[in-house]
């Protein structure tokens, strides 16, 4: 690293190394990552791929073992004290005070961020309009249902209104409404030129949210791209094909072999990406038929996360890949 | 739901020198959480209310009239006791306190925002002193209708309430570190108790110590909580007073030198 100002001025984040072990464990095996100023970055993994460690050691709850990483422009091991002042963070349980009403819960947030009592009281008849709280601000948080309190747990992020925020799985245990509102919060927030982190399981809450997605697994990066890119390489439907017990099915496998994302020889299921639609599937069937393979039946599904993941990391897939827009 | 309005960034930036006035004012504003917890729990208003009131009267009419406490009627002898006891038991709500919260995940919020981190524990250590205060008044009135009748003077008084808020203090930070410590909110609850119990009773809270076997005797004539209990008899009903004064004010002290800079320890300790 010969760069002295390693984090530039149109990234309100950058990761770089990163590196964490849990004793034994090592869960983050050098990630790296930029989010620009203003956008919305989405770092999607399964349960256990080092989202939630990222964040904790982003917002200066964790240290981390090697590896440097910059929250608007300071580092966040040797100026704690200041990325603190520049984030808000919304963690997995909604981490408010259930015997405090969601008003005495803002003004104590405000306080503590060091806004003037001033400042605080206005932010806090601001915040509490804006998310819909008004009518239940006199009522001790743990009566609020679980959507409120998530809506009270970001309002809280935001009395100091930080350039940057982190959201881990802002979503996650919401019913569908909860789900769609926060959602509208959250990209509204991005318009008014907020920088925001967030981890999800969900390819649809990234796809939906994110202007670029990095995706994790194993505490490292198999895959980044805006959600066009990803889904051009793993999101097209999948069609599973059972070959007939009258046919080999290590040939058939053979035959799909450039088109083949997963084979299954138990219940003798190939399945395959329909990159081009039909016209794949017309193509994988007739080079069966070329090969005399016997097809029982065809079926076609959206992709799930789990065959994202198994694309990326399995069956041949390089282990690391940047995905060009 | 209405536009989201967020100000320029830079107005926000806070100071990020941790100086005394932020660590008052934070642990000031803990402070208050703490004790909106206990004002809007029932369990912890009613143990607050009851337990002293119940001790009192078990000691008073079940024990009461069993033990020879010498020329010291037993309502004189059992009122330091009972008072010590409860602050005692009183400061296993820091520990409880502490650990709920350390489960839950306000505590990655409160450490993630510019605060002194070390407000928290300080926010509810201040909250047992306001509770246990309440508690020694509540005693102190049962005291007197179960029969407790002091002698001491204006100064006296003085010396039991400056002793007991610093025994308060000493046994809140030690607490303090249990919380911080138990993995679970179940051993939150009775880890306190254990070492709490065995200690009031191994002392001269309920009957004076010459009739324990040698070794009980040895161990409650020297423990703190006898010294704390002994100086307050003293001022209040005019006992012997010996060296406990002096005595238990250092063993307070003492407790509250080591226990500060562990406390801090395992606060931060979290964060690896």
């Amino acid at each position: 690293m010969d760069r002295k100002q390693p984090h530039a001025t149109d990234n309100a984040i950058v990761v770089k190394n990163l590196q964490k072990s849990y004793k034994d464990l090592k869960v983050l095996h050098g990630i790296d990552f930029n989010v620009r100023r203003g956008s919305i970055l989405a770092l999607l993994g399964p349960n256990g791929a080092g989202k939630t460690t990222t964040i904790r050691i982003l917002s200066t709850l964790l240290s981390p073992d090697s590896g440097e990483a910059y929250v608007n422009g300071f580092d966040v091991v040797k100026q704690a004290c200041e990325v603190r002042g520049s984030i808000g963070l919304t963690g997995q349980f909604a981490a408010v005070d259930g015997y405090l009403t969601s008003e005495e819960n803002l003004l104590m947030l405000g306080r503590l961020y060091r806004l003037s009592q001033s400042d605080t009281k206005q932010r806090t008849r601001e915040l509490l309009e804006q998310f819909d709280l008004v009518d239940a601000a006199q009522r001790p948080v743990k009566t609020y249902s679980g959507g409120m309190k998530r809506r009270l747990d970001l309002a809280m992020s935001l009395i100091a209104s930080p350039p940057v925020i982190f959201l881990d799985e802002p979503t996650t245990g919401l019913d569908p409404r909860s789900r769609l509102s926060m959602w509208a919060l959250i990209k509204n927030l991005a318009n008014s030129g907020t920088t925001i982190l967030l981890t999800t399981q969900y390819m649809d809450e990234a796809d939906y949210l994110a202007d670029w997605i990095v995706v994790i697994d194993e505490g490292r990066v198999i895959a980044e791209g805006d959600a066009n890119a990803l889904k051009a390489r793993v999101g097209a439907d999948h069609v599973d094909l059972t070959i007939s017990r009258n046919s080999s099915f290590s040939i058939a496998q053979q035959a799909v072999d450039g088109a083949k994302i997963q084979a299954n020889p138990e219940q003798r299921v190939l399945t395959i990406a329909a990159s081009h639609g039909v016209t794949t599937v017309k193509q994988v069937l007739q080079r069966l038929e070329d090969a005399q393979i016997e097809v029982e039946s065809l079926s076609m599904r959206r992709p799930t996360l789990d065959d994202v993941f198994l694309f990326l990391t399995g069956n041949g897939a390089p282990k690391t890949e940047e995905m060009e827009k | 739901m209405s536009e989201i309005t967020l100000r320029a960034p830079a107005q926000a930036q806070p100071e990020c020198r941790s100086d005394w006035y932020w660590l008052i004012s934070d642990s000031w504003l803990m402070a208050k959480r703490s004790v909106m917890h206990i004002i809007r729990s029932m369990d912890q208003v009613l143990s607050l209310i009851l337990f002293p009131i119940m001790f009192m009267l078990l000691n008073r009419y079940v024990l009461g009239g069993a033990i020879d406490t010498g020329n010291v009627s037993y309502a004189n002898y059992l009122f330091a006791g009972i008072l010590i006891q409860t602050l005692a038991f009183g400061a296993n709500y820091t520990t409880i306190n502490l650990a709920v919260d350390m489960k839950e995940g306000i505590v990655d919020r409160f450490r993630s925002l510019p605060m002194a981190s070390t407000a928290l524990v300080i926010g509810h250590i201040a909250a047992d002193l306001v509770r246990n205060i309440i508690s020694g008044i509540i005693i102190i009135l049962a005291g007197f209708v179960v029969g407790f009748r002091p002698n001491a003077s204006a100064i006296e008084w003085f010396y039991v309430i400056g002793l007991a808020l610093l025994f308060t203090l000493a046994i809140s930070w030690l607490s303090a570190i249990l919380g911080l410590v138990v993995k679970s909110l179940e051993a939150a609850q009775w880890v306190g108790f254990v070492l709490i119990f065995p200690l009031t009773f191994v002392s001269s809270a309920f009957v004076p110590t010459d009739t324990m076997p040698d070794i009980l005797r040895t161990f409650a004539e020297n423990q703190p909580i006898t010294h704390a209990i002994n100086a307050i008899r003293a001022w209040l009903v005019g006992t012997p007073l010996g060296d406990s004064a002096w005595l238990s004010v250092l063993w307070s002290l003492g407790i509250i030198v080591v226990s500060v800079p562990i406390t801090a320890w395992l606060f931060r300790r979290h964060a690896q």
